[in-house]
């Protein structure tokens, strides 16, 4: 017997890393934005994303949605009272979402027809950190219920992403929310972080989401999705 | 705690490298893992023995060799160390930076195989 040395320098997550930039070229290709929702059970993942979903489609712009849950589909018929199409991805256990299963629950959608595809994370904000869903923005939320060092206790999926969600805001006051801590907690980890706050419940602070959403849409894909609003 | 699905990664990852050189056994298998990788070290040795059994790599060593954060400062205008993932401004001058140069590695370096004589003069 002889011992060697055989040198990789291989991912450990390749499988996923490759098709996750498959999907990527995909979405690019069909001109369509997507965007991954992250965050602790219980921050109101599902609610922003109800309103999103509802408000874009009633602005003309054409949106899906994809939802992990360990278990149940509760999520996926909240969701599709929206009137947009949503299928709910069951985990069974597994703690994140990977790119093989966005793959999988995509088939039969036609992506050309979609300007929009939300992908709601399973709750949870260490694991999916580590998994591209081939996601053109990376979204984490913090609700002003769970604390303004939530990014410097996450580090590594706060890091990971592009924008910062605040939610919950019509509570902000019974909570005592420090937003500059939040904001300052936030950069620190993440320094050019965009932050939005928002409240799902009462729609404030939503607009300037979708107004970010349609010009990185425009910007990424060279598309202009016009707002019907806009129009009036 | 999703160690144990990325232990099935270096599983498929180094289990079909081993195979390709055609190792007898593994003896080693040496990780590079970054600060911000999101995977936490003791949970994944602890995994690595589990799920390692009954698959090529039974019975070899995880090394794993931590790598820090390493960060583009633009005033300084060179690579910068950072200390933990607490903050991301440069050491030197204070700087904030989100140009991240090391840190999210996951990656398998290297393996440490034994081979029959007759293979290893290939």
């Amino acid at each position: 017997m002889t011992t060697r040395i055989v040198e990789l320098r291989q991912g450990v997550l390749k499988k996923n890393d490759l098709l996750a930039r498959e999907l990527r070229a995909r979405f690019q290709d069909a001109g369509l934005l997507t965007v991954n929702l992250v965050s602790s059970p219980g921050t109101g993942k599902t609610t922003f994303l109800e309103r999103t979903l509802r408000e874009l489609r009633n602005d003309g712009q054409r949106v899906a949605a994809l939802v992990g849950d360990l278990e149940t589909e509760n999520d996926a018929r909240r969701l599709a009272a929206s009137g947009a199409p949503v299928r709910q991805i069951m985990t069974h256990g597994i703690c994140h979402l990977e790119a093989e299963m966005i793959e999988k629950h995509l088939q039969g959608w036609n992506l050309p027809e979609l300007d929009f595809l939300f992908i709601e994370n399973v709750g949870n904000l260490v694991c999916p950190s580590s998994y591209d869903l081939g996601e053109d923005i990376r979204v984490a939320l913090l609700s002003v219920t769970e604390g303004e060092d939530k990014p410097l206790k996450y580090p590594s999926l706060f890091n990971s992403a592009d924008v910062a969600v605040v939610t919950k805001t019509d509570l902000a006051e019974v909570c005592e929310f420090d937003r500059e801590a939040s904001h300052r907690n936030m950069r620190e980890i993440r320094p050019d972080v965009r932050i939005f706050e928002t409240s799902g419940k009462t729609g404030q602070g939503m607009e300037e989401w979708y107004e970010f959403l349609r010009l990185e849409r425009k910007a990424r894909r060279g598309i202009t999705t016009v707002s019907s609003a806009r129009l009036r | 705690m999703h160690e144990l699905s990325i232990v099935q990664g270096l599983i498929s990852t180094a289990g079909e490298a081993a195979e390709r050189a055609g190792a007898r056994r593994v003896k080693s298998v040496k990780l590079r893992l970054g600060a911000l990788s999101g995977v936490v070290e003791g949970a994944l040795l602890f995994s690595y023995d589990i799920a390692t059994k009954g698959t090529a790599l039974e019975g070899s060593e995880l090394v794993i060799q931590n790598l820090p954060v390493v960060i583009w400062c633009p005033s300084c205008q060179q690579n910068v160390e950072i200390a933990g993932i607490q903050k991301f401004r440069c050491p030197l001058c204070n700087t904030p930076s989100a140009d991240i140069r090391q840190g999210r590695e996951l990656e398998v370096e290297s393996l440490e195989i034994e081979v029959a004589d007759d293979h290893a003069h290939r």
